[in-house]
């Protein structure tokens, strides 16, 4: 049986998340090559559709990665992004899909470290739900 | 050989130049960059001003032979120590010593290495950065550590004085459990075998402890090279004793030669953000002299019209960059190539050394014209770094700028996955995949101009305010100047002189003068901004006059607000009238009181409202304050005995050198400990000062008649002002600049600047140098006529509109409204760009421009979907 690789779709936001993924890359850490970035300007312009449409793609993972509570470059946008998030998780809970294959996270555009232990985590998290229930 | 032959050969190796000229560097560059002949040219240039930014040296502590640096190999400076720690550096990043490229497992930091020093070395100033950043690099060195690290900062002050410092003093010590040891360090020992270090100190109780360390990290001072010195003489610019260039409180970037500027470290060590602050100082400085013919020598740029690709099939060209080894060292940059050769609409695919590079942007320049390419991918770096250089490469091969795609295939992936190239491969053909998916869907975006009103408000009328205002009126911009209270001056009005000894009142009713006087300044006192509209360029303020609005129009803003004295509870004050804040002191030498000149003896309390629980941060300016006023006192009164009891004594720079001569002049420096703080109390015999001597462990008590409380430095009632602007303040109530260090008076919302204590308490010539760097970084928007504003903004589709004021709800801007035929609209010049609205509009009538939905579909797509043929069809049909 193929070993199984998680492939995990990231949106993050420009002033925040990808900026703390770049200076992961400036510092040289290492973490698992199994996200794929997608950038936004804000999470608040992510909806519920993005997130579901990733899922139906055969996404094994989705995570979303914004600017800390109260540091939103835009103001609020990874508020509206949290609730989101949240609302997918249940939805997925009740479909029989495994809510923790999405999740929310927040960190500065200085977190380089932080950004790759979410890599890590988040890569973890999946390799044990095992394959997106879409492609089995 | 025989003795002269021999000679002769040996001189010729002693005299080798190492270059045997064997032409093989010339040969193996690819750009033809290496030119042996060439030599030294000179060149004439005439400029109407100059800046000089020249810096300065890392102290070399080789003379300092008691630390051994030269002979111990664990024994580094703190420079040496940022390049073990640089991934680029020679361990690559792993922490190791020298002497057996084993990871330490103690480190020590010895503070004050060649600073503060006059035994040893002639520098008695204090080079102001090494306290933070020993505590900087203890704390990475932790991270970097695979296993448990002890680090030890061993000291005399901690100097965390600057913003946001003394909180990451506090979290290195209490949470990351960085020990500081207040102790200067004398001598390092080694042990021969193991080359671990062997300190020795007394502890502050007195006892002596011995320490071993595996590497002893030497925090070198900052000082002036002798090579520009020597530099600074031929240009006949005056330098100080410290041998840095000498200006003036009140000129605080102007030398000694008219036109010539300075800036950084070349004027006084300090640290990033004040370097910038000063550059950007220096620059509006240099450009006051020449905005008479400003523009004149501007050369236009002009690009080629560009191609109308909208009926066009999309035809991609793909460029992978190998970066050098960067990211060619990891990914298979060829197999890449290839791969986007396989991918719909990719007409053209190849792989560069260097994208970014000025030949490859000529070669990108003729593909786009040669392959009639309608959108370009570049797979390299960050878009943060080159997405730039690249629109603009586009326009200039005449296509619009937007059909621009990046693939970041190297701060997210080969710098991240050097242990997988495989993988890295791989993910790099996903990325690739992905953004040829978005590519395809890319359309042309205009931006639309926009003209600029070249008029600025500036808030506040102190003498951040006042040098903001004149720095813009003298480059020829009509300044509003508005001032709450009934007179211009603001704290300054309170002070007696600079730490340099300058008169101050002199020097701001000069200033006030001068901008009461100015015609191109409008001052309005007694007012208060009431509320605001518009963005960079057209802004448009209401501004209240004692009941009346009047309404301003202007192109920026600095806001200018300043601090204030924060009134202490504590030591009697308000209870007697001998207890007064550096303020009243101030007032009352000035007014001659008598109680002053006549005390016997004055206490100075330091650290009063600052560094506490409520307020934890520094005022910066106390400690120079109080060893001014102390040898104000002194001069006075030679009789007095004076005591200052700190926490620690931050005369940061060249303010050392006030330390050192309040304590030749007798003043009485006792320490105390935050939980054991000085006990003030009312008696017969006067005010009874209590406080625990640091060196002899017992209580002292003090009969004082004056006792003056550095009182701190707090942000005004700043909220009204930042809603009205909205713009950000701290957890302290100042004001957050867009970026700590690069971006020091700018604020994230463009066109809106910030300049004196309302950043930050700072001494005058710190608010001095950050108005003028205000003004300066004001003059960028100012002196255009028109500025073009982004075409990624979103658009309201008005037949799909239910009106159902979402979006006017949503937007943290406000810019979506009701318009006259009833549905929502979006000003592309104020949208700025989020997609917030996009999200949350429930009839999908909001598209952005530069990341609509079906670009982020593909994008998803393209992720999950191998075959491309699938996603295309994923595409049709959305």
């Amino acid at each position: 049986m193929e070993k199984f690789v998680p492939k995990i779709i990231a949106f993050c936001c420009r002033y925040c998340a990808y900026a703390a993924a770049d200076l992961a890359g400036s510092m040289r850490l290492e973490y698992a090559p199994n996200i794929r970035i997608v950038l936004v300007p804000c999470t608040g312009r992510i909806d519920v559709i993005h997130l579901l449409r990733a899922v139906e793609d055969g996404a094994d993972g989705v995570l979303v990665a914004g600017c800390l509570e109260g540091g939103c470059h835009f103001v609020e946008g990874n508020f509206k992004a949290k609730k989101r998030v949240r609302l997918v998780k249940n939805l997925l809970d009740k479909i029989g899909i495994e809510g923790e294959r999405i999740e929310m996270f927040n960190l500065s555009s200085a977190e380089g470290p932080r950004f790759a232990e979410i890599a890590n985590e988040m890569t973890e998290r999946i390799k044990a739900l095992r394959l997106s229930h879409l492609r089995r | 050989m025989d003795e002269e032959t021999a000679k002769r050969e040996a001189a010729r190796c002693l005299d080798c130049g190492i270059c045997c000229e064997c032409f093989q560097c010339a040969e193996a560059c690819e750009a033809r960059a290496i030119n042996h002949d060439m030599t030294d040219r000179l060149f004439d240039i005439n400029v109407g001003s100059v800046i000089l930014a020249l810096g300065s040296e890392a102290f070399d502590p080789s003379s300092l032979d008691t630390y051994s640096y030269a002979r111990f190999p664990n024994v580094v400076t703190s420079i040496e120590f940022e390049r073990i720690l640089s991934p680029t550096g020679p361990y690559e990043g792993h922490l190791q010593r020298p002497s057996d490229q084993q990871e330490p497992q103690k480190i020590a930091w010895l503070q004050c290495i060649g600073s503060r020093e006059i035994n040893r070395c002639d520098h008695p100033y204090c080079s102001s950065v090494c306290c933070m950043y020993a505590i900087k690099e203890a704390v990475i060195a932790k991270e970097h550590a695979e296993h448990d690290l002890d680090t030890a900062i061993f000291f005399m002050d901690m100097r965390t004085y600057g913003k946001e410092f003394e909180r990451y003093y506090d979290r290195a010590r209490e949470e990351l459990g960085v020990r500081f040891i207040r102790s200067r360090i004398h001598t390092i020992e080694e042990d021969p075998k193991t080359h671990d270090l062997v300190l020795r100190y007394a502890d502050e109780n007195g006892d002596i402890r011995i320490e071993t360390f595996n590497l002893v990290v030497l925090s070198v001072g900052l000082e002036a090279s002798k090579s520009l010195v020597e530099l600074a003489k031929r240009l006949e610019i005056e330098l100080d004793q410290d041998h840095f260039v000498q200006t003036e409180i009140f000129s605080p970037v102007e030398t000694s030669r008219k036109g010539f500027y300075v800036c950084g470290a070349f004027r006084e060590p300090k640290d990033i953000p004040y370097s910038v602050m000063e550059a950007s100082a220096a620059a509006c400085e240099a450009e006051k002299v020449l905005s008479d013919v400003r523009g004149t020598l501007v050369r236009e740029k002009t690009y080629p019209e560009e191609k109308d690709v909208s009926s066009e099939e999309p035809r991609l060209g793909v460029f992978v960059c190998n970066c050098g080894i960067n990211i060619g060292g990891v990914v298979d940059v060829p197999e890449v190539a290839e791969y986007a050769r396989t991918l719909p609409g990719v007409v053209f695919a190849e792989e560069n050394l260097f994208t970014c590079s000025q030949d490859t942007q000529e070669s990108m320049k003729e593909v786009v014209q040669r392959e009639k390419l309608n959108r370009v991918v570049v797979a390299s770096c960050s878009p943060a770094t080159h997405e730039e250089l690249f629109q603009e490469t586009l326009k200039s091969a005449g296509l619009n700028k937007y059909l621009l795609e990046m693939a970041n295939i190297r701060n997210q992936c080969s710098w991240v996955h050097s242990q997988d190239p495989v993988a890295a491969t791989d993910k790099s053909k996903d990325l690739v995949r992905m953004a040829v998916a978005r590519a395809h869907l890319m359309r042309p975006l205009s931006e639309p101009t926009v003209s600029v009103d070249d008029k600025a408000l500036v808030i506040g009328g102190g003498i951040s305010g006042m040098t903001a205002a004149l720095g813009l009126a003298e480059q020829g911009f009509h300044t509003y100047l508005v001032e709450q209270s009934s007179e211009l001056g603001g704290n300054a009005l309170r002070l007696l002189n600079t730490w340099r000894g300058d008169e101050i009142a002199d020097r701001v009713k000069k200033m006030v003068h001068q901008v009461e006087g100015h015609a191109l300044i409008d001052v309005y006192k007694e007012c208060s901004i009431k509320e605001a509209s518009g963005f960079v360029g057209n802004f448009q303020t209401t501004i209240s006059q004692n009941g009346t609005d009047i309404a301003l129009e202007h192109g920026v803003v600095v806001v200018a607000v300043g601090g204030k004295e924060y009134m202490p509870t504590e030591y009697l004050y308000g209870e007697d009238e001998r207890v007064l804040t550096h303020l009243e002191l101030d007032t009352a030498i000035s007014k001659g009181d008598k109680k002053i000149a006549g005390a016997r003896t004055a206490v100075f309390i330091q650290c009063v409202g600052s560094r506490e629980p409520e307020r934890p941060y520094c005022s910066k300016v106390c400690c120079t304050h109080t060893m001014k006023s102390a040898l104000k006192l002194k001069e006075m009164n030679p009789e007095m005995d004076i005591y200052v009891l700190y926490r620690d004594i931050r005369t940061y720079g060249q303010r050392e050198e006030l330390y050192r001569e309040a304590r030749m002049r007798g003043v009485i420096f006792i320490r105390y400990n935050p939980e054991s703080k000085p006990e003030v109390e009312k008696s017969d015999r006067g005010i009874t000062v209590t406080i625990r001597d640091h060196i002899l462990g017992h209580n002292v008590v003090v009969s004082a008649d004056l006792v003056v409380l550095a009182s701190a430095i707090v942000s005004r009632d700043n909220a009204s002002l930042a809603h009205v602007y909205k713009l950000p303040l701290s957890k302290d109530g100042f004001f957050m600049e867009a970026h700590a260090k690069l971006r020091p008076v700018d604020f994230a919302t463009e066109g809106i600047f910030l300049a004196g204590m309302a950043h930050y308490p700072k001494p005058i010539e710190e608010s001095i140098a950050q108005a003028k760097a205000a003004a300066s970084r004001a003059c960028t928007i100012l002196s255009h006529k028109e500025r073009t504003v982004s075409g990624a903004v979103s658009v309201v589709d008005p037949d799909l509109c239910g009106i159902c004021l979402t979006c006017v709800r949503t937007c943290p801007y406000d810019v979506p409204f009701i318009n006259k035929e009833g549905v929502a609209q979006i000003d592309a010049d104020t949208c700025h760009g989020c997609g917030v609205c996009v999200a949350a509009c429930p009839y999908q009538a909001i598209t952005l421009t530069s990341f609509t939905t079906e670009q982020i579909m593909a994008k998803i797509d393209a992720c999950f979907i191998q075959e491309f043929r699938n996603c295309e069809l994923r595409i049709a049909n959305s």
